[in-house]
């Protein structure tokens, strides 16, 4: 009786055989029911014949496939969580223009709290993206429409996502209401920004401020420019540019231009790397010289008699310098140009231009004189500029340049911080200080003196670049304050207006004034 | 209104959808019967409900009367073969039916808020084909000789491919489709059937070096005839597929790695001969870089799953159309975007749910034969190559999502290997129901 009810037991947990388990189940039966009668029992044997140990690779191959389905979805996990913020903020992403649809545009604030966009709602739901600073932020901020730009277009995500209280949210889509989309913070001031951009006046030219410590842009002004609010009356005409001015291009980041003696920060660098007795250099300036096949002159043919490494240097002395650049080897030369981030991409999410450093090892020797000077086919942009006086006022740390210090809910509360990035350490410590008491002897003896005697110290190069017959030179002049502990680094050009000394230095000393007041 | 109804799904569709993987999950820690019926009753009841949920929005959204009507012919299609399948088969396991429905079911909503057209066209295809499958299960059952045609099947396959390769039409960069009689399909969809069949014949039979030797090489003429037709992801599943089956056959590890480093050296080659497998590389490293060109189509896809987010944009609340072949290769991303990041990883579970139901009846069965059949890792690895490629994961291959993607060739294809595994399901079953009778009545005539 107890056999028989086993057995009638056996049926069914043979019907609803656990994974993994059927063999067992069946080995037993198989040894229980030997010399049971034929039919049965050679279908037994057959398929012990055949049964055979494939489960153990099997089981082996399902861990691989589980393995590899758990990886895809490890890897989409980590796609959502850490990545896709950053992938989806990418202008070339047309869902954006669907959020809009049930997100009121956020605004742009600078660091010290003031509106620099916002979106007003009328009584009847119309929509407009107002500039209170009309011209002033044209290019950093951009425009909305036409095509967005600057932070409008950097942050664009961010600005029509919103991150208010859950239950406000899920209440405003119940009630048909749009929700606030999350301010945009971004690292401008607007004090020195509005320095800036008076200290330019009306001449063509571009300003970067940025701090060397973090890479925040604390201010960044481009002219020509426009009023973002009138954008669509005006728009034909800003394309049309009959008058060549090109306002639509932020040149802080696009504009390409000679560096002229700006570069020979790079050279004088390269020099002592390759030269380690370059405290004995000495040259003799008659203002005019040959060096292989080409004449080089210093600026109005000013001859500055005997001059070593840093006299050279604050002095801006063209025939020292291209005298230099007969010791320099042309294939570093090209190395240290391309680790400072010409000929690549910089690390930045603002529309910007490479810059361009066409000398390589095969390039006529003849090149050199003139690219050393910061004259031939060089071309840098003023952000780059900015960048590479960072490095040496950040003690040859090159930080990541950002605009956008963090995003914020409407209420105020922190959604995303930007943090400092290094970008690479691209010299030494003592290679930076050497660089730095060089660009300190230009302000206190040099081209910059109109920077001397102030209440803080300053280093810095000035720069004339030539870039046209008959026109004025582009007038450059990247430096940082104070000297010993640098808090604010300075990039500016203005276009065909002369040395400078002239004209781009007093635009520094107005910057470092109203910082340091 | 509209809008609302549309949010509230999308979350609504994710718990539905959890609660069924969950079920589908939990089906195999049970044993007894009853209780597994009553889980399959409700898998098919969340399917049901998961499919009105979605076609309510859909219609919300078009506000069209054809949406109804293809709505209400799904319906009707489903509820029929949900009918006849277990009426024919009575030892039918519901739960590849079930999964089989629910991955039909979600490829029609996605295809219809894409596409209408090739929404219906999907439905009547997938219909046409579940019910020409019917014979599938009787044939594989009843027809006991299909182990012995492995060279047939080998030769079989290399001349559908090569005849590809000289009269195929070239579509996405790829030469594998072929017009028949108006008719365009793909015929390496079904040289993947045929293809298990004969290696899981000729390798059931013998395992020594020699033979082997000889199997691999004509398993490598299906691969690199579908290399020179620029069907990659075709060779690679071709080849992971042979791979898998060898190690299982032999049990030697020692092919499968072997096999794998040869893998390697030939991808290797093929980089540096073949100039599309450079540029789906090169894609697949920086997209952003080549996002005007060869990088649009996945930049595409990651901005779709990115800014549909963990809870999706809920269904016509996002932009998938802008993802190029979105319909087919790329629907997992339209899937992600639309019904969230937790729907496309649940999507992912219930792939997983079935390969462990296709292991779990694979080891069941004693013939070496069906027993490679069954596994069907084929199937598995290609939904492996879909959603690696579109998620970045992998460089994309251009292989479609089984059951879910747009493609005649691919869903008949599809149905024909669930059908195949469910005939060896019914079979073991079956077998196992005779055995038990025969036991049975033995022991009565002991008595």
């Amino acid at each position: 009786m107890r056999k028989l009810k086993r057995r009638e037991e056996n049926p069914k947990k043979q019907k609803n055989n656990k994974i993994f388990s059927f063999h067992n189940n069946r080995s037993k039966e198989n040894k229980e029911n030997q010399g049971d009668t034929s039919a049965y029992s050679e279908e037994l044997e057959e398929a012990k014949v055949k049964k055979d140990g494939k489960n153990r690779e099997i089981i082996h191959i399902t861990y691989m496939f589980v393995g590899l389905f758990v990886l895809v979805i490890g890897y989409f996990s980590y796609f959502m969580i850490s990545k896709s913020n950053e992938v989806i903020n990418n202008p070339y992403n047309k869902r954006h223009d669907l959020l809009a649809e049930h997100i009121v545009r956020g605004k742009i604030l600078s660091a010290d709290g003031k509106t620099l966009a916002e979106t007003v709602v009328d009584d009847k739901g119309n929509e407009t993206r107002l500039y209170p600073y009309r011209n002033m932020y044209s290019h950093v901020v951009g425009r909305f429409s036409k095509g967005k730009t600057g932070i409008e277009s950097i942050e664009n995500f961010h600005l029509l996502t919103s991150n208010d209280n859950a239950f406000v949210q899920i209440f405003n889509e119940l009630s048909g209401e749009k929700n606030i989309g999350d301010n945009v913070v971004a690292t401008l001031d607007t004090k020195l920004q509005e320095i800036a951009y008076d200290a330019l006046g009306n001449q063509k030219g571009a300003i970067v401020v940025m701090e060397p410590s973090s890479g925040k842009i604390l201010a960044m002004v481009s002219k020509p420019d426009y009023d973002p609010n009138e954008i669509n009356s005006n728009w034909e005409k800003l394309v049309e540019d009959k008058e060549n001015n090109s306002a639509l291009i932020n040149r802080a980041t696009q504009g390409l231009y000679p560096p002229g003696s700006i570069f020979k920060i790079l050279t004088v660098l390269e020099y002592m790397r390759e030269n380690p007795d370059y405290n004995d250099y000495k040259y003799n300036c008659t203002g005019e010289d040959v060096f292989n096949s080409v004449k080089i002159h210093c600026y109005n043919n000013e001859s500055h008699g005997t001059v070593d490494i840093k006299k050279s240097f604050s002095e801006s002395c063209n025939t020292s310098f291209a005298n230099m650049g007969t010791k320099i080897n042309m294939k570093l030369f090209r190395e240290l140009c391309d680790s400072f981030l010409f000929n690549s991409n910089l690390p930045t999410n603002l529309p910007y231009n490479p810059s361009s450093f066409t000398i390589s090892g095969s390039s006529n020797v003849n090149e050199m004189p003139q690219t050393v000077i910061g004259q031939g086919k060089t071309q840098i942009t003023p952000l780059h500029a900015a960048l590479i006086t960072s490095t040496v006022a950040n003690g040859g740390v090159m930080m990541k340049p950002y605009v956008v210090d963090h995003v914020e809910n409407v209420n105020g509360t922190v959604v995303k911080k930007y943090m400092p990035e290094i970008y690479k350490t691209l010299m030494t410590p003592e290679e930076a200080q050497i660089l730095t008491s060089f660009m300190e002897e230009t302000v206190k003896t040099g081209t910059a003196d109109a920077l001397s005697g102030k209440k803080y110290t300053s280093a810095g190069k000035t720069g004339s670049a030539e870039h046209q017959d008959g026109k004025r030179p582009h007038s450059w002049y990247v430096g940082f304050a104070p000297a010993e502990k640098p808090e604010i680094v300075v990039s500016i050009i203005v276009e065909s207006a002369g040395t400078g000394s002239a004209y781009a230095v007093p635009i520094a000393s107005k910057i470092f004034d109203a910082y340091f007041k | 209104m509209i809008n609302l109804f549309t949010q509230i799904s999308k979350y609504l569709n994710i718990v539905i959808i959890a609660f069924y993987t969950y079920n589908a999950f939990r089906v195999f820690s049970l044993t007894d019967k009853d209780k597994k019926d009553k889980i399959y009753r409700k898998m098919k009841r969340i399917i049901y409900l998961f499919h009105f949920v979605c076609y309510v929005v859909i219609f919300l959204n078009t506000s069209s009367l054809k949406v109804v009507e293809l709505y209400i012919a799904q319906v009707a299609a489903m509820s029929i073969i949900f009918a006849i399948y277990p009426w024919i088969y009575s030892n039918i396991s519901k739960f590849l039916l079930n999964n089989m429905m629910l991955l039909l079911t979600i490829g029609y909503v996605m295809l219809t808020r894409l596409n209408f057209d090739k929404a219906m066209k999907q439905f009547a295809i997938a219909t046409l084909s579940i019910v020409i499958c019917i014979v599938v299960p009787i044939i594989i059952e009843k027809i006991k000789k299909l182990q012995k045609y492995g060279w047939v099947y080998g030769a079989l396959g290399i001349a559908i491919l090569l005849s590809v390769l000289f009269l195929g039409v070239s579509n996405y960069g790829a030469t594998n489709w072929i017009t028949i009689l108006g008719f365009t399909f793909q015929p390496s969809e079904f040289v993947k059937i045929i293809f298990v069949f004969c290696i899981a014949s000729l390798l059931s039979k013998r395992q020594d070096f020699k033979y082997v030797v000889v199997v691999t090489v004509l398993a490598a003429a299906h691969v690199l005839i579908l290399v020179l037709e620029k069907d990659l992801g075709g060779a690679l599943i071709f080849f992971v597929t042979y791979l898998i089956m060898l190690y299982i056959a032999t049990s030697q590890p020692l092919y499968f790695f072997a096999g794998l480093g040869a893998g390697c050296v030939a991808s290797y080659l093929a980089y540096h001969m073949f100039s599309h497998v450079r540029v789906r590389v090169a894609a697949w490293r920086d997209p952003w870089k080549l996002i005007d060109n060869e990088g649009y189509q996945v930049s595409q896809s990651l901005f779709a799953i990115g800014t549909g987010g963990w809870f999706g944009m809920g269904l016509y609340q996002g932009l998938p159309t802008s993802i190029p072949v979105v319909d087919s290769d790329f629907i997992f991303s339209a899937i992600s975007e639309e019904m969230g990041g937790f729907f496309a990883i649940l999507l992912i579970l219930i792939y997983i749910s079935c390969f462990l139901m296709f292991v779990t009846i694979s080891m069941k069965i004693q013939d070496l034969f069906y027993k490679l059949l069954a596994l069907s890792t084929l199937y598995m690895f290609q939904v492996f190559l879909a959603i690696g490629g579109v998620t970045k994961f992998i460089p994309s291959t251009g292989v479609t999502l089984p059951l879910v993607s747009y493609g005649g060739s691919s869903i008949l294809s599809s149905v024909i290997m669930f059908s195949i595994i469910q005939g060896l399901f019914i079979m073991n079953q079956d077998r196992n129901e005779k055995i038990e009778k025969k036991r049975r009545k033995s022991q009565k005539a002991k008595k």
